[in-house]
């Protein structure tokens, strides 16, 4: 046996040790553990389950009954047979049942991308898409920017929840203006601050600090709950520095995550403990999420649902005639809900394409009449009749190379 | 055998030595240990998509668009699926002869400084965000002519396009030169030579890089957001108009808190792994049979 | 070996009686010329794509910079659109540092990770493992490159954060308490993260660096290692004799390499970084946002005044850090890598 052969020397190449065929062995056993273990588990996050609702307080039980209106454009023939929109979250899971309603019934595509509010307007403005979508009406300098006079027609109201993940704590909890607007500020920081805690007195909190959610693109939701926050809570006008920067659709936010659509708030209020934001009513409802009695302009507390957002409504006179209205906690009604906002579809009104025009005045007057008696099982308040009869009116304002689309 | 013996036992050095054994067998353990949390990350993600995805799948997803109620059951991506192959087919279309091209230039024609200037260029637009890439193709595309499937197909051209260039070029390096040679000598023009010669003998690793570069275009995400836009709930074939790919789904999906959205994600998900890997599987292992098969 | 050079389509010619033969010839020689300006016209493409870039990212974003002046992008504090005012240009409300801090860090953590598993995991593939394993265990690290980035942000939110929780809370409620660094390590921890979007990447960046990392352990000479073990050298003192020394060519490369592919991800750190863009947040688990996820959340919906164009000009500085990292890191790895 030559010294070569010696067992001292080992070729790296041949014989790997005892040692390290049981460090693989073992290696291979733990990783394949390891690996069955996490992907077994398919946990939400750190949250627990959100307690599901308490059962409605009164006023919002019981259903809406479809309100039926008859009054729609006629057809105006010749029309596309697909259209494509952008626009606010708040809308969509309503406009994803118009939108596939509407083509099984009328064999017209309706694409809509829910991608923000301010992107609604943004593509409009650009002339990308065929009509917009905002729950914050377009202003003069936004319309400005577009390329000619546009038409904006509320389509739906619905509530705008302050959603909350606590564990232990059901629906319902009592919130007013200046707290909601101290969280959202970073001057109220744990569940069991005194002004959450005088509020609710018979309500065990639990200690944990307050994880503040809001949007990070550009929103309409947004601009109807700041719209409150500036009107109910000073601490949130001044912490923002005045009320032209404490309301809109893009605010400086001091403290908080940012998610992305109301699709993205409710996600991260839903996983993590502690959590506490803005969402609309449809999404809050459909992921059982728990949300405030908000206090309104008549000191009541009142549950965000269909009725408490149609009474918001109820009593107004007169509209005007461009349909931009602020009904944002506006009304003295014992059982309104303050954080109640209209969500308007937006489109140029001297249209240039004649299939295009004819598509769009037909769909949104479907989506007008039709479209309402679908609003409350979806969560969302169909329009009144007072305001429905005007949105038809501005239907006929499209015009097509100067002579009305739909006379 | 005693002489052995004697020098043997000189030589071991009994508790120094041990103490160096187990010095390097905790070493290479903690070695080991490095290779096995990057080996186990790579079975976490695969394992969690996958029982994730396995449990929303179903023949009725992939044939399927999403239901109208992003909270209902049911529906599929079947929009994202013909979207993907739609916009990355037509960016395949753009990049891959602009690349074979590229890469042919390199090999056989350049001259003077010019093609390592180009090449560097080229390695240095593969580390581009792609993001950047996608402002890009709506600053020169999307503000003249819309969000369309075909300005997402520009965006993944530029994406793919320096990738099919590096690994082309790389494959007709491989060809030898006696072919070329030959081709000459044999009155035939340098075009002759590379269309019907270094082409065809160095297809199979092109084919490669080019599935490396689908696959890649596939997974793409952030430049489409930018071009595309998306198209939820509608199958669009007219790439003139907005397009859903699956990358775009998934990522509108996943934020959602609808449990049912969120299992249609993963399905999704698991979807779009399956077609990567498998492409690049696929692609490696095609590339392997061409480097031992050469010469 | 180059091609050699052009033959000039054949053996000489003979001179006059042309006729056919010879205008066959030029006809050829003809489509030859066409074929090759074709071919160079591709060459130069990515030359014009690389130069386009640039001169329309500056060109969008020429609006913005116009109006707040070139640097105090960089130097304003916070980025909030709301509070932009067409009459004002001072201060400006369009403040990047915040993005770019977010960059920096989450490639920092990533690459504070990623760089010391993918060294082990390449030293593993090199001399550890025995012959026949070389090659899947290789592959599967690639594989990690190839899972798309919107499947990691996915997995990210609901795999990665619940198991993380219970040590990042850890973490807060130990090293967050301590004075002065303890500012770094606060809660309360919601998930999204700096760390988290760290980690991600991390595991994003690995295959890339752990390539570079292979092919430079496999040009160690054989007969090196075979010498160490020769002397008695352990497997381990083998490594640290023969391959180790090679890692210190190769460092600043394999690193510039996965910091240039931090640096352009995008979705999966728009998925788990949090979006809080006002300005920098001290703690690394706290909410954040990067360049790129700045731009994927905000493009589509710039309505403020000047606000796509500073979305532009975010844009031009992050292709402006892509180009100079990679290009520095291209200049220091060799070529051949497959990446």
């Amino acid at each position: 046996m030559s010294l070569f052969e010696h067992h001292l020397y080992t070729s790296p190449l041949k014989r790997p040790s005892r040692l390290l065929r049981a460090g693989w062995l073992t290696a291979s056993v733990g990783g394949a553990l390891l690996a069955a273990a996490c992907g077994g588990s398919s946990s939400t996050g750190g949250g627990g389950t959100t307690a599901p609702s308490a059962t409605p307080s009164s006023v919002c039980q019981g259903t809406t009954a479809p309100p039926g209106y008859t009054n729609g454009v006629s057809t105006v023939s010749g029309q596309a047979t697909s259209l494509s929109g952008a626009g606010g979250t708040f809308i969509a899971p309503m406009m994803s049942i118009w939108t596939s309603q509407y083509a099984s019934s009328n064999g017209v595509q309706v694409a809509y991308q829910s991608v923000g509010s301010g992107a609604g307007i943004a593509q409009l403005q650009a002339g990308t898409v065929d009509f917009g979508e905002s729950d914050a009406f377009m202003t003069d300098s936004d319309i400005s920017k577009a390329k000619g006079p546009v038409v904006q027609v509320p389509l739906a109201q619905a509530p705008v929840t302050v959603a909350y993940n606590l564990p232990g704590v059901t629906r319902g909890l009592h919130l007013d203006g200046d707290t909601i607007g101290k969280i959202f500020a970073g001057q109220i920081t744990s569940w069991t601050d005194p002004a959450i805690k005088s509020l609710n007195p018979n309500v065990t909190l639990p200690n944990l600090p307050i994880a503040v959610v809001h949007r990070s693109d550009g929103s309409g939701t947004t601009s109807i709950f700041t719209d409150y926050l500036t009107k109910e809570s000073p601490s949130w006008v001044s912490a923002l520095g005045g009320p032209d920067k404490s309301k809109g659709k893009t605010i400086a936010w001091p403290v908080g995550i940012g998610g992305k659509g109301n699709e993205g708030v409710s996600a991260a209020v839903g996983q993590n403990n502690g959590a506490i934001g803005y969402v609309e009513l449809a999404y809050a409802a459909s992921q059982n999420l728990t949300y405030a009695d908000v206090k309104n302009k008549a000191g009541d507390f009142v549950e965000p649902c269909v009725k408490t957002a149609a009474s918001a409504t109820v009593g107004i006179t007169s509209y005007p005639a461009d349909l931009r209205i602020d009904v944002v906690d506006q009304s003295t009604n014992t059982d309104a809900y303050p954080i109640t906002g209209l969500t308007w579809g937006l489109v140029y009104q001297n249209q240039t394409d004649k299939a295009k025009a004819a598509a769009l005045v037909n769909f949104f007057s479907w989506v007008l009449t039709k479209g309402q008696d679908m609003a409350a099982t979806a969560n969302y308040t169909p329009l009144g009749s007072d305001l429905q009869k005007l949105c038809i009116a501005q239907l006929h304002k499209l015009t097509l190379n100067g002579s009305p689309v739909a006379p | 055998m005693s002489q052995l013996a004697i020098a043997s036992g000189a030589m071991r050095n009994r508790p120094a030595l041990r103490r160096r054994r187990a010095k390097s067998g905790v070493y290479t353990g903690l070695l080991i240990a490095a290779l096995l949390v990057a080996v186990g990350a790579l079975a976490w993600v695969l394992v969690y998509v996958g029982v994730e995805g396995f449990s929303a799948i179903s023949v009725n997803f992939l044939t399927h668009n999403p239901p109208g109620d992003p909270a209902a059951a049911g529906g599929g991506f079947f929009n994202g699926i013909i979207g993907s192959l739609i916009v990355v087919g037509i960016a395949a279309g753009i990049a891959i002869p602009l690349g074979i091209g590229a890469a042919v230039y390199l090999v056989e024609y350049g001259k003077g400084s010019a093609p390592g200037a180009i090449r560097f260029v080229n390695d240095v637009l593969i580390g581009i965000p792609t993001i950047v890439t996608g402002a890009f193709v709506y600053a020169i595309w999307v503000t003249h002519f819309g969000f369309s499937g075909f300005a997402g197909s520009l965006a993944l051209a530029i994406v793919m396009l320096p990738l099919v260039t590096r690994t082309t070029e790389e494959m007709l390096r491989l060809v030898p030169n006696d072919l070329r040679e030959g081709s000459l000598a044999l009155g035939a023009t340098r075009s002759q030579t590379v269309l019907r010669i270094c082409l065809p003998t160095a297809l199979p690793g092109i084919i490669t890089g080019a599935m490396l570069a689908v696959a890649r275009a596939m997974g793409e995400t952030a430049p489409l957001l930018l071009t595309a836009l998306g198209n939820e709930l509608f199958t669009e074939f007219n790439p003139g108009r907005r397009m859903e790919t699956l990358s775009l789904q998934i990522f509108t999906n996943a934020f959602t808190g609808f449990k049912e959205a969120q299992s249609r994600a993963w399905a999704g998900a698991l979807t779009l792994i399956a077609i990567v890997l498998i492409l690049t599987a696929a692609a490696r292992f095609f590339g392997r049979r061409v480097r031992t098969a050469g010469p | 070996m180059p091609p050699p050079a052009d033959a000039g389509g054949g053996i000489a010619v003979m001179r006059p009686g042309v006729s056919r033969v010879s205008l066959r010839r030029q006809r050829r020689r003809w489509g030859d010329t066409v074929f090759g300006s074709a071919v160079a016209l591709t060459g130069g493409l990515v030359l014009v794509v690389i130069v386009g870039m640039v001169v329309f990212l500056v060109l969008q974003g020429l609006p913005a910079m116009q109006h707040y002046g070139f640097f105090s992008f960089i130097t304003a504090g916070r980025w909030a659109p709301s509070e932009a005012d067409p009459t004002l240009t001072h201060p400006n409300p369009y403040g990047i540092l915040q993005f770019m801090y977010g960059m920096l860090i989450t490639s920092l953590i990533g690459m504070i990770i990623a760089v010391p598993l993918a060294i082990g995991a390449a030293l593993v593939i090199t001399e550890i493992a025995p012959r026949r394993l070389q090659r899947p265990l290789s592959s599967l690290v690639d594989l990690l490159a190839a899972v798309p980035s919107v499947v990691y942000g996915f997995w990210g939110i609901f795999a990665l954060i619940p198991a993380i929780r219970p040590i990042v809370d850890f973490l807060t409620s130990t090293l967050g308490t301590v004075p002065v660094i303890g500012v770094v390590f606060g809660g309360p921890f919601f998930g999204v993260s700096y760390f988290t979007a760290g980690l991600v990447l991390a595991i994003m960046i690995l295959p890339i660096i752990a390539a570079v990392w292979r092919e430079v352990f496999r040009s160690t000479p054989r007969n090196e290692k075979e010498a160490a073990f020769a002397l008695g050298a352990t497997r381990w003192e083998m490594i640290r004799i023969a391959v180790m020394p090679r890692a210190r060519s190769g460092i600043v490369g394999a690193s510039l390499i996965g910091l240039g592919r931090a640096l352009g991800e995008t979705i999966a750190v728009t998925m788990v970084i949090g979006n809080a863009v006002l300005h920098i947040n001290p703690s690394v688990f706290s909410q954040g946002a990067t360049m790129s996820s700045v731009i994927a959340n905000e493009f589509t919906e710039a309505t403020e005044p000047f606000h796509l164009s500073a979305l532009f000009v975010v844009g031009f500085w992050l292709l402006v850090v892509a180009l100079i990292v990679n290009v520095v890191a291209r200049t220091v790895v060799r070529r051949g890598v497959a990446l």
